[in-house]
Formats: structure tokens, C-alpha cells, sequence
């Protein structure tokens, strides 16, 4: 442990003070009551799950993990397959582009395209001929609209992850697979998808950590108290952070980890039955 | 022969037909920017006429333009000039920034040198837990956070947003990926000359290492420049906010700044990743291709 330990001691000591105790911290809180002494077991789970809030923020965020991280996965992995065909690194810069412009910056471009007064609704009027005036960010689509921008901003990330696995993928197997008279399809799904695997794990986990980051872009462009659609889990820890409901964030937070847990264990599950 | 000319037209068909649709989602990123870059240079009049329900002012409908009418440099010249607020939170992001990274460079690059280099028990187990507190949304620590700030008194401070940032996991995840690719005969060859620890780190180690830890520090500062949940959570006082949290209540305040605010945030980034882009790509790459 020696030199190693020299090496870490730094780092360990300010992830254990400012990440390791503040999160044993929470999952200890949740079993406490609200002055943080007495044990009351699951009775703060109770009460979360029961709540009209956290049930509809997490609601949405699983619809949104559901719905846009798949999403993303394969609009990521056609444009790297393009990318990496076509080879021109103007194609890649300009997609990798979204993930570094900041979000602040960007909400006045979405609003001009998105508004009731907006090139969206201008450009659908004009081609089906009658009046468009639809409010795209508040209203029933606004969950799509943050899909949208999801997509457009974390596509280039994940392009570039999926883009280091086709660099890695061996020339002679798709020659091989052309002797053999595969097609394209054929050695898509033969050869490509199966040398990406040991990509996808870090795609789809970077991909959820960044789904808890549209809060930005919704906050941006909806504020604190957004269509009930969009409203997620960043939005109910922000208005419980407001009155410091210290109990109910520690015992959301748990379930959240918990979730989380659960969903690794059962992806890696699924794994090793495939393999 | 016709069968094989006929094969190859096609095929040169088909990469047309892909450059083509590339070149199309590519116009996804360049029109908004476009957009953007236009209203810059817009008069204040412009911008109004034009952007009037956009800005939150008014009703209008929506003049889109990918160029000024009459272009001006003057809503830079008033940002830049006649603006005191977008200095200070200009100032305020630097200031929350920059020490976050340099510390994330300092105690993140040797942790990660012992975890690609070094066995040691538990080692697993610990980077695991690194894994998982990177994955970790803000959220689940926040209040924890929150007390520990409090009880250290550095809330409503910049030292509030720089400290547990220094401490994020995923620069040295990022970054022991990178130095896992560096080959091992060149480590052995500096040994062999009588390099020490030290001497292996910081001449072998950071240079072969070079990608992953410009990876770490471009997606840190893109991480830190755009930070909303921490100033809301962390900051109450609003001389201390960053630019990420103020550029939103500016466009109220001054609507013909706020393209050219939106613009010059933007800026440091996109710069910052074109110079760094081929480094990022290899740091991206180290961090995808293992297990």
C-alpha cells in the first residue's frame, strides 16, 4: 500500500470528507427522525412514497430514462457508423459541438425556434396551410422538446465513445466476413454490434448520469415550476431543499440509489445470461 | 466487368447519400449557432423587431435571421463596456473554476497514477466506489453537502462550488483510464535507468498521460462553466453568482446584451475544445475502450 497509498492519501481524504460522509450520511438520515436521533425505521419510506410530488418526479424521470437514453443510444451509434464511414473530422467537430456550448447560452436560440411566436410553429404552418400556436415548451410536448435537446447535446459524447470502439475493431474480421458474402446488415450485426459491447456499459451510464442534467435546460427554459411533464427529480430536490425538508431529501436520495443499484445489478444480470 | 462497375457506382452512391445526410444532421448544430451568432451583431431596435416573444418583452411573431440586417458591434461594446453586472459573474465563474480544476489536476492525477499502477487490497472495491460516487446525480448528496458546508462555514462563499468539486470522482476515472493505456515497457525502461516513484509519475506518467488529463480538465471546465444546481443550491447571495446562474436573469434586464452575453459564454469553451479536440477524442477513447 506504500507508494500507492501516498499516491491516493490526497485524493481519498477530500472524497471521503466532501462525497464518502455526506453520502453515508443520507442513507443514515433516512432512517432517522426529523432532529436526526431516533431510529424510525421505514416510516420516512412511507411517507416519500406516498408523496403526490416524489411519485410524479420520479414517474417522469423514468419515463424520460426509458424513452431518451434508448433514444440517444441509437441516434449516437448511427452517427458514429456514418462518421466513421464518411471520415471527415469537420463532421465529427460539429457534432461533438452541442456538448460544449453551454446550456444558458443556447436557451435563447430554443426559444426562437419553440415559442407560440416561433420558427417551429411558423415552418408547420407553413406547410400544412393552417395556423400553428402551439407553446411547445409548456405544454403536453415539452417532455419531447427536453428529449430533444438532450439528445443534441450529449449525441457527440457518446458518438465519440462508440467511435473508439470502431477504431478498435479489426479490419481482417469484416474482410473475412466479405469473403464469407456477408452483407452490410450482416456484418453490422455479426461483427460490429458485438465487438461494441464493452462500449455500450459506459454509453448507457453516462448517458442516465447526464439525464439528471436536463434540469438545466429545463429549468432554463420553463423555470422552477415547469409543465408537470417535465417536472423531475432535480425540481422536487430543489423545492424541498427550499424549505429544507433535511428527512425527506435523505430518504429520496436513498430510494434514488437504491434504484440505481438495482438497475445495475439487473443490467449486469442480463449480461451474464446473454454471454 | 458490367456487374462490378455497376457495384462500385452504387457503392459510391451510397457514400454520397451519407455524406449528404451527415452534412443535414450537421445543419441540426449549425443552424442554431447561426441563429445566435446573427442576433450578436443585431441592433437593439433589430433584436426587438425581431426577437421581441423570444426575449420575454412582447408578442410578436419570430423574424429569424442567419444574418443582421445592420450588423453592429454595438450590443458587444455595451456589454463589454456598460455592463459592471457581466464582469463580476463573469469573474465570479473564472474565480470558481479555475482553483476547482487546478485541484481536481492536483489530487486527482496522483490517485489516479496509483489506481492504473499499483495493486494494492481493496483496490477494486475503492475505484468501485469511485465509479459510483461519479455516478452519483448532485441531488442525493446536496443537503448532506449543504451541512457539511454550513458546519465548515463556507456557504455563500466561492470556496462553497471549489472544494467538493477538487474532490469529483470522475476526472480521476477519466484520467486512470488514460494512464492504464500507457505502455508498460516504457515505465520499465525508466525504472531500469533508476527512476524513482516520483520520477516515473511525473516524467513518464503525466506526458504518456497528457490525453486523459486535458480530457478531464476540458470536461471539468465545461462541467463547471454551465454549473446551475450547485451556485442555487450553495450560493444565496447574488454578487456571488456565476454566469451559468445570472445570463438567464440578464436577458430580463438587458435585452440587447443577451446574445452577446450568450455568445461571449460560450466562447472560452468552444476554444477551449477546439484546441484540445485531439486529446479529448484519445482521453474519450482510453475512458470507452477497457473492460
Amino acid at each position: 500500500m506504500g507508494v500507492a497509498g501516498g499516491f491516493l492519501a490526497p485524493s481519498l481524504m477530500g472524497v471521503v470528507v466532501f462525497m464518502g460522509l455526506p453520502f453515508g450520511d443520507v442513507m443514515r438520515r433516512s432512517f432517522l427522525d426529523a432532529v436526526g436521533r431516533a431510529f424510525v425505521g421505514v416510516e420516512n419510506y412511507k411517507i416519500v412514497w406516498g408523496n403526490g410530488a416524489f411519485r410524479l418526479a420520479a414517474g417522469n424521470m423514468l419515463r424520460f430514462l426509458v424513452i431518451a437514453v434508448p433514444v440517444l443510444f441509437v441516434v449516437s451509434l448511427v452517427l458514429s457508423l456514418l462518421v466513421f464511414q464518411v471520415g471527415r473530422g469537420i463532421f465529427k467537430t460539429s457534432l461533438v459541438l452541442p456538448m460544449v456550448i453551454p446550456a444558458a447560452a443556447m436557451v435563447l436560440v430554443w426559444k426562437i425556434l419553440l415559442c407560440r411566436d416561433g420558427v417551429l410553429n411558423q415552418i408547420l404552418s407553413g406547410i400544412t396551410g393552417r395556423a400553428w400556436d402551439v407553446d411547445w415548451v409548456n405544454g403536453d410536448t415539452a417532455f419531447w422538446v427536453l428529449m430533444i435537446t438532450y439528445v443534441w447535446k450529449n449525441a457527440g459524447y457518446d458518438m465519440l465513445l462508440w467511435l473508439a470502439g470502431l477504431g478498435g475493431i479489426s479490419e481482417s474480421l469484416y474482410d473475412a466476413a466479405r469473403v464469407d458474402g456477408a452483407g452490410g446488415w450482416a456484418q453490422l450485426r455479426y461483427i460490429t454490434l458485438p465487438c461494441l459491447q464493452g462500449t455500450m456499459g459506459l454509453v448507457i451510464v453516462l448517458s442516465v448520469v447526464n439525464s439528471f442534467r436536463v434540469y438545466r435546460e429545463a429549468y432554463l427554459l420553463a423555470g422552477s415550476y415547469p409543465d408537470q411533464r417535465i417536472y423531475m427529480i432535480p425540481h422536487l430536490f430543489g423545492h424541498w431543499f427550499l424549505t429544507l425538508d433535511v428527512q425527506k431529501m435523505c430518504t429520496a436520495a436513498a430510494i434514488l440509489v437504491a434504484g440505481a443499484l438495482l438497475a445495475a445489478g439487473a443490467v449486469r444480470g442480463v449480461q451474464s445470461i446473454v454471454r | 466487368m458490367g456487374m462490378i462497375s455497376r457495384k462500385t457506382v452504387s457503392k459510391r452512391t451510397a457514400a454520397h447519400l451519407r455524406m449528404m445526410l451527415l452534412a443535414f444532421i450537421c445543419l441540426l448544430v449549425w443552424v442554431p449557432f447561426l441563429l445566435m451568432a446573427a442576433a450578436c451583431f443585431m441592433p437593439e431596435d433589430e433584436l426587438l423587431w425581431r426577437y421581441l416573444s423570444p426575449l420575454g418583452i412582447g408578442k410578436a411573431p419570430v423574424r429569424a435571421a442567419l444574418l443582421p440586417s445592420y450588423p453592429t458591434l454595438e450590443p458587444f461594446v455595451e456589454l463589454l463596456l456598460r455592463s459592471p453586472g457581466f464582469f463580476v459573474m463573469f469573474w465570479n465563474s473564472c474565480i470558481q473554476v479555475f482553483p476547482m480544476l487546478a485541484g481536481q489536476l492536483l489530487v486527482g492525477a496522483p490517485a489516479a497514477w496509483a489506481f492504473a499502477r499499483f495493486d494494492f487490497p481493496g483496490k477494486r472495491g475503492l475505484f468501485g466506489l469511485y465509479v459510483l460516487l461519479m455516478v452519483l446525480p448532485f441531488q442525493v448528496t446536496q443537503v448532506s453537502n449543504y451541512l457539511v458546508l454550513d458546519r465548515l462555514g463556507l456557504l455563500d462563499s466561492h470556496l462553497a462550488l471549489i472544494l467538493p468539486g477538487i474532490w469529483s470522482t470522475f476526472p480521476v476515472f477519466i484520467m486512470t483510464r488514460s494512464f492504464e493505456a500507457v505502455p508498460g515497457a516504457l515505465l520499465e525502461a525508466a525504472y531500469l535507468d533508476g527512476a524513482g516513484e516520483l520520477q516515473a509519475f511525473f516524467l513518464v506518467g503525466l506526458p504518456a498521460g497528457f490525453p486523459g488529463i486535458v480530457t478531464a480538465l476540458v470536461l471539468g471546465f465545461i462541467d463547471g462553466w454551465n454549473a446551475l444546481e450547485q451556485p442555487m443550491a450553495f450560493l444565496k447571495e447574488m454578487r456571488l453568482w456565476p454566469l451559468s446562474l445570472y445570463l438567464p436573469d440578464m436577458v430580463q434586464d438587458k435585452a440587447a446584451v443577451a446574445f452577446a452575453a450568450g455568445m461571449v459564454m460560450m466562447l472560452p469553451p468552444v476554444l477551449l475544445y477546439m484546441n484540445g479536440e485531439g486529446e479529448l477524442e484519445q482521453g474519450v477513447a482510453a475512458s470507452g475502450v477497457k473492460e
